[in-house]
């Protein structure tokens, strides 16, 4: 039995480029116990509220987080048409399906990225970065921004992606996938990655039921648990089964995203089949009065959105409980009783989004 | 080159990562983004300042060698964006430490942030110089 010292880690760490402050107690080699500290991107945006419109609450949760900032917008937007009573139109379903699932390519590609960054295969991550960015390339020509795409609004998109893009893009996004395939089966074969990640931060079934761990997290885990089966924009048109992986390990979790990747390529294709014509956007009339909650799958999990209107322009309530926030509870948990060279990687297992968990 | 991530929404801060990878590739121009402040020049922040962070944010500049050049990447940086109106918020980096070069977009491209560090990696050999003079 070793002294116990205790190690920060963080805010400003070699894992990530957020910033989270972990206090890890060690006894020789081995974590005991982990308590983490947050509030260093706090900006307190759900009591902007108060100073923007229902409308430009959108634009205000689109910047809750850079990476799955879409899937904001979009959780914010559906909530108010709930409230509203708005009947969004078709195309505009299948639009925003085709946008959240490129952003979750996108999210995974980078999670990848930073994973083998971790692991110390700095190769691999420039190659996940690569492909990353053809999906960039993508979303730019179809709404016009590379990370924060400003497509979703109340009512409908902002944007329409015309019958030749899309052919277009579909067929480009045939090599990407091909190209994409090549890096997937390194992060599933590859001797060092399989050793790096292996056996590392185990969480069992229970265990995540328990904790409340969501997303890849929790699919990781054995839990068959994904909110696009709801069926909320044009999910429900689509058919597709939840990725899950048994070993609960930080591979585990890398393989369900691996998986999700393919998965999401396939829903793009059969989205892009289906899409119907007319138009993008209704009008929208009148202020939301009432409350709904909204959940919907993100790439690092379910996220839930409480809006609450009163009948004016501007919003009562504005709550988010995003997957990263869930996550940290499991999170502390695999780090107890981990190996101090293996803390940056269970950290990163649970694919931290740190300005979503703060906001 | 340091990075710290300010309160910045990711959007920024991924596209900084971005530069660092074969697309773009910011090491062509002879400059590595290293996880410490005492071997860095460029000091690279994105995202506003809030009551948290400052005392973090000054610490870093304050532990980077002289002379030194600090980059504002993205509109949060620059002025706060709307979140300055949010009731933790200080406003832009200059409210803590002075910025030499802003990075304008939200979020800000590769392409801008490139053309920023380059413009840095001048105004620093401008303030060597100038520090030779006076010695």
């Amino acid at each position: 039995m070793g002294k116990r010292t205790v190690i920060p880690f963080g805010p400003q760490h070699p894992v990530l480029p957020e910033p989270i402050h972990l206090d890890l107690a060690i006894e020789d080699e081995r974590v005991v116990e982990a308590i983490p500290s947050l509030g260093f991107v706090h900006r307190g945006l759900e009591l902007l509220v108060e100073k923007m419109d229902f409308q430009e609450m959108v634009f205000v949760a689109e910047r809750i987080c850079g990476i799955c900032s879409f899937m904001h917008g979009l959780g914010c937007s559906l909530g108010i048409e709930e409230i509203m009573g708005i009947e969004v139109p078709e195309r505009a379903r299948y639009l925003r399906t085709i946008w959240s699932e490129l952003s979750r390519i996108h999210s995974h590609l980078l999670w990848l990225g930073l994973a083998a960054d971790a692991a110390g295969f700095e190769s691999l991550f420039t190659h996940s970065w690569r492909v990353r960015e053809k999906i960039l390339d993508i979303a730019e020509e179809t709404t016009g921004g590379r990370v924060i795409f400003g497509a979703c609004k109340v009512g409908g998109t902002r944007r329409d992606i015309d019958g030749e893009t899309l052919v277009r893009v579909l067929g480009r996004m045939k090599d990407i996938e091909a190209d994409y395939r090549s890096i997937a089966a390194v992060f599933r074969d590859d001797y060092s990655m399989r050793h790096r990640f292996s056996g590392v931060g185990v969480m069992s079934r229970e265990e995540a039921r328990e904790l409340g761990a969501v997303g890849p997290t929790a699919r990781g885990s054995g839990i068959a648990r994904d909110t696009r089966e709801l069926g909320y924009a044009a999910y429900g048109g689509l058919d597709f089964e939840p990725v899950i992986e048994d070993a609960g390990d930080c591979y585990a979790r890398c393989m369900v995203r691996v998986r999700e990747v393919h998965q999401s390529f396939d829903l793009i294709r059969q989205a892009a089949a289906k899409i119907p014509g007319g138009p993008v956007e209704v009008k929208v009339k009148g202020f939301p009065e009432g409350e709904y909650f909204s959940r919907l799958e993100q790439p690092r999990g379910e996220v839930i959105y409480y809006i609450r209107g009163n009948g004016t322009k501007f919003l009562d309530r504005f709550r988010v409980r995003t997957p990263t926030f869930a996550n940290i509870g499991p999170m502390v948990k695999m780090l107890a009783g981990c190996e101090l060279a293996d803390v940056p990687v269970i950290v990163l297992s649970i694919d931290p989004c740190i300005s979503c968990a703060e906001r | 080159m340091f990075h710290y991530d300010g309160s910045s929404c990711n959007g920024c801060d991924i596209e900084v990562l971005a530069c660092l990878t074969p697309m773009y590739d910011i090491e062509r121009f002879g400059v590595i983004n290293t996880g410490n402040p005492k071997h860095s020049d460029i000091l690279l922040i994105t995202g506003f300042v809030n009551t948290q962070n400052a005392e973090v944010v000054k610490s870093l500049y304050r532990q980077m060698p002289d002379p030194k050049v600090v980059i504002a990447v993205g509109i949060c940086a620059a002025t706060g964006n709307f979140f300055r109106e949010c009731y933790n918020a200080l406003g832009g980096v200059n409210t803590v430490i002075p910025v030499d070069v802003y990075v304008p977009g939200c979020a800000a491209r590769p392409e801008a942030i490139i053309d920023g560090v380059i413009r840095a990696a001048g105004m620093l050999e401008e303030k060597r110089n100038m520090l030779k003079d006076r010695k």
